[in-house]
């Protein structure tokens, strides 16, 4: 039974070279009451030394979560619409399997509360029908939720590529990854 | 009043600036609001819209106004923490007095009043009436402005008034007026979305005017090519098509030259050449020996460069030329300005769809206060107070005799050299703060100390502020009903949300109270924000800014109006010059001669390097408000020097060494960062900072001589590496790596 309004023709799309480090997405996601102002998003530079260029790095959602795979104390799920959800407090053991396992390097132990935590793509707004706070602000459309059919017509040198290819291990998302036109995956290594 | 009355750290532990940070669960009621109030970012000219949410007379969070269709939702950090000025420890709560040895300490607002006035009068009545100045800001709403411009004019009866937009938009208002007649951005920013060409000059649009990337982006998205004019490595220019480094104080050359080869290959629109514009054939001539090899040498910039450049512009059927203070902060930003605009013209492509110009206005209210007449030479409308008809007009508005109305007065910068002079004994300011913002800081510092009695209308004790006799306890843009313009030229409501806390006020009820006291009541009757907005409709109405057609409910219902609108019925102008008419004497848009000038200063043996100074995306100019915001601090928690490796192993100068700038005006100690993504042969260093980290310490106060905007943006350095390693930053990740 789903309570909730989540839109599941909304997709959350991730566009690097549009990311203009301005952090915007850092200082909305740590608004969010549940994030104790903890940023769940992360902007680096790739090397400022050589160029402004910077990543951002949001949970993936993953198809089969390996977070919650190597989570001993079961406090990770990933529900109906896909979302993999931060740990459950109750059960949270402050391990920090899921840090280790993730291939994004997403989940992050806070020490002082001894509790992962991580991006649930703001599952109180979507679950209500709004956008996550992080794509609705970000200033130069680096992020975005939305339709597939919105983002085809808006970036018409860009796909949209959820499969990533860890060598021998295949990692499909709920998140996409903005690419060269006809691109099918990404080969991380 | 220039010494401070106690120490200096004395001042910060009681005023601030204090970082303020939300509670980690969050303001009490934020799920909850009382209402959630539908307004604009206090911020830059982009003017996003944005809902504040207010419970119990507090603004406790913020959420996107995604129906907003310039912004949708989006916004930059400081967009986002913007609510955290309100609730603010350092919130001025009631009027300070200065006492010597003690501080600043409260007094009611009688007091204030009384000694305010007394001392107006007293100067007034011992030196004449232009011997008390006013200082007025930018971030004021359209109300405001025109009310300030008011009651210099007619309670005050000065006419040393300018405001910080002096600094800021001024090289593009005159630069406009003389081209088109009409000073606003000719475009909103939806016609950038199918432009085949966009150069961006001199705007780092990416950290200071973000929520404007997107639609820049909107345009790469649909095969527009970008040409980034800048001499550093901006986020926008990563993944520009050119990126054209210029060499700092050489703009005009590199405009010369793009200009010389469309005429040489014929890349002009002749027919609106002919037809539109004035002014062609003696524009040309002057740039006449502007090769290409010339340009090379002169701008530094790889001659192919500027080739592809401007083929690529020559060449498209739509474009849109943007600029901002890179080019205009000059001692000729006017003539860069013109450069451009010359560009435009010769093209053609201007007054269609998605062909667009325009300078993007960096204040918050940076379109609209410099249209409402408290700038030294202007009256509302945009008229000229030289002018007898102008004079003539708004005198009847105000009810006043014309021989009553002052003159044109001084600039700022002048104001500030005037004071210098023995000329000016009293100042008076709100939402301003020169000792930050004007060059030649150290300067500045010495003229406030020559005056009689200064007095601040303002929220926070600014650095200027601590300086001050009389402090007003003011309002923040939230706590007032109004109406700022956008970049765009699009009028837009400002809402209460709050009320000012404590015993501050609302500047317009300070104001009010002054010209009263002044002996002027029966001039300043107005109910509320909206009564002086009608106010400024009739003033402004004939003039070339003219809002007669805007009302507040207009702006409500259509999501603002875009001025000119000169009757009630009217659309508003979203795009100008359709028609082909321009605001010129003669009707057409005029080019003008821009040849390439010297900068003011230049390198030499003492002074070998080029310095530029700037922001960064998390601090908002002076810093007055961003700099006591917790998480902006600690994106950019100082300013840093900006140095190419080359430059940096020529001086032995290390990663996060300690270095020492000086120029002719002064020195300050900044730590370094080293990145190729600037020129080998300038250096970088931003200006939001107070004190010892003030790059305007190091800033000439070189004029322009049209439009009296300072040279920020190039002067002759020296550096100078002293050996220690400057702490680890909280935030690392501004920096280069080791």
């Amino acid at each position: 039974m789903n309570y909730t309004s989540f839109n599941k023709n909304e997709e959350f799309f991730v566009d690097m070279q549009r990311c203009i480090g301005c952090k915007a997405c850092e200082l909305a996601c740590a608004e969010c009451e549940t994030n104790g102002q903890e940023s769940l998003i992360h902007v680096n530079y790739v090397d400022r030394a050589a160029t402004v260029q910077t990543t951002v790095q949001v949970c993936m959602h993953c198809d089969d979560p390996v977070c919650a795979n190597v989570c001993p104390a079961d406090a990770i799920s990933k529900d109906e619409n896909g979302i993999v959800h931060t740990a459950n407090t109750e059960r949270c053991i402050g391990c920090s399997n899921c840090v280790m396992a993730c291939p994004f390097g997403v989940p992050k132990k806070e020490e002082s509360y001894d509790l992962m935590m991580k991006c649930t793509m703001c599952y109180d707004r979507t679950s209500i029908g709004k956008k996550p706070m992080c794509a609705t602000v970000c200033p130069s459309g680096a992020l975005f939720f939305g339709t597939r059919t919105e983002i085809e017509e808006m970036r018409p040198n860009s796909t949209p590529v959820n499969s990533f290819i860890f060598g021998k291990e295949i990692v499909n998302t709920k998140v996409n990854i903005m690419m060269p036109k006809g691109s099918t995956e990404l080969i991380i290594y | 009043m220039a010494k401070l009355p106690v120490k200096e750290e004395n001042i910060v532990k009681h005023f601030g600036p204090t970082l303020n940070y939300a509670p980690k669960d969050g303001y009490v009621g934020r799920d909850e609001p009382d209402e959630a109030v539908k307004t604009h970012c206090c911020f830059c000219g982009m003017q996003c819209g944005i809902q504040l949410l207010v419970k119990e007379n507090k603004v406790v969070g913020f959420e996107p106004w995604m129906e907003f269709p310039f912004n949708e939702g989006r916004l930059c950090p400081k967009g986002v923490q913007r609510y955290l000025q309100n609730n603010h420890p350092d919130r001025l709560l009631s009027p300070l007095k200065r006492v010597e040895g003690q501080g600043f300490v409260p007094l009611d607002w009688d007091d204030a009043m009384s000694k305010t006035v007394s001392e107006i009068q007293r100067i007034q009545e011992k030196y004449g009436n232009d011997a008390f100045s006013m200082l007025s800001g930018v971030s004021l709403t359209n109300e405001k402005s025109y009310l300030v411009g008011k009651f210099a004019r007619v309670a005050l009866k000065t006419k040393n008034l300018d405001y910080n937009g002096r600094l800021c938009m001024v090289s593009a208002g005159a630069g406009n007026k003389k081209a088109f007649g009409l000073d606003r951005a000719s475009n909103n920013y939806s016609d950038l979305e199918y432009a085949e060409v966009i150069i961006v000059a001199g705007a780092n649009i990416s950290e200071t005017f973000p929520t404007l990337t997107h639609w820049i982006w909107k345009a790469r998205d649909r095969g527009a090519k970008i040409i980034v004019i800048d001499p550093r490595m901006i986020p926008l220019a990563r993944t520009a098509d050119i990126h054209l480094d210029v060499r700092p104080g050489t703009d005009s050359a590199l405009y010369g030259a793009m200009l010389k080869y469309l005429v040489d290959h014929d890349m002009l629109d002749h027919d609106f050449i002919d037809n539109y514009t004035s002014g062609f054939q003696e524009t040309i001539d002057a740039v006449k020996d502007y090769t290409l090899e010339w340009a090379e040498e002169i701008t530094g910039i790889d001659k192919n460069k500027i080739r592809e450049a401007a083929e690529l512009w020559g060449k498209a059927k739509t474009s849109f030329l943007l600029h901002a203070r890179g080019i205009e902060h000059h001692s000729k930003g006017v003539d860069n300005v013109l450069g451009c605009i010359n560009l435009v013209l010769a093209t053609g492509r201007i007054g269609r769809p998605y062909c667009g110009y325009g300078t993007i206005t960096g204040q918050g209210n940076g379109q609209g206060g410099r249209e409402h007449g408290h700038k030294c030479d202007q009256l509302p409308g945009n008229r000229d107070i030289e002018n007898p008809e102008h004079r003539k007009y708004i005198s009847e508005v105000w009810g006043i005799d014309e021989k009553d109305m002052p003159g044109k007065g001084l600039s700022a910068y002048e104001i500030i050299e005037a004071i210098h002079r023995g000329e000016i004994k009293g100042l008076i300011s709100i939402c301003f703060n020169p000792l930050v913002s004007l060059p030649n800081s150290n300067y500045v510092r010495e003229a406030l100390e020559k005056l009689e009695y200064y007095v601040c209308i303002d929220f926070f004790l600014n650095e200027t502020a601590r300086h001050a006799d009389i402090i007003l306890a003011g309002s923040l843009q939230e706590e007032e009903e109004g109406t700022t313009t956008s970049a765009e030229g699009r009028v837009i409501r400002i809402r209460q949300a709050v009320t000012p806390p404590g015993n501050a006020r609302t500047d317009t009820s300070i104001i009010l109270e002054l010209a009263k006291r002044l002996g002027v009541k029966d001039k300043f009757t107005y109910e509320n924000s909206e009564a002086i907005f009608n106010e400024l409709r009739v003033a402004s109405k004939g003039g070339t800014a003219d809002y007669y057609g805007i009302t507040y409910k207009r702006i409500e219902d259509e999501m603002g109006v875009f001025w000119p609108c000169p009757e009630i019925g009217h659309p508003g102008t979203p795009r100008l010059w359709e028609d082909k008419k321009f605001k010129t004497p003669d009707g057409k848009a005029h080019f003008n001669p821009a040849p390439y000038k010297l900068p003011g200063e230049v390198t030499d043996e003492d002074f070998p390097v080029i310095l530029t100074t700037g922001r960064v995306v998390s601090q908002y100019l002076s810093g007055t408000q961003t700099r006591r915001i917790g998480k902006l601090v600690d994106q950019f928690p100082e300013p840093l020097l900006e140095i190419h490796p080359k430059m940096a192993q020529q001086y032995g100068i290390k990663q996060r060494e300690l270095v020492k700038v000086s120029t002719r005006r002064g020195e300050g100690i900044f730590p370094a960062n080293i990145v190729e993504t600037i020129r080998e042969d300038t250096v970088f260093i931003p200006y939001h900072w107070s004190g010892k980290k003030s790059a305007n310490q190091l800033t000439p106060g070189t004029l322009d001589p049209i439009s009296k905007i300072p040279e920020f943006k190039v002067c002759a350095c020296h550096l100078e590496p002293l050996k220690e390693i400057a702490a680890p930053s909280k935030e690392s990740t501004a920096y280069a790596s080791v």
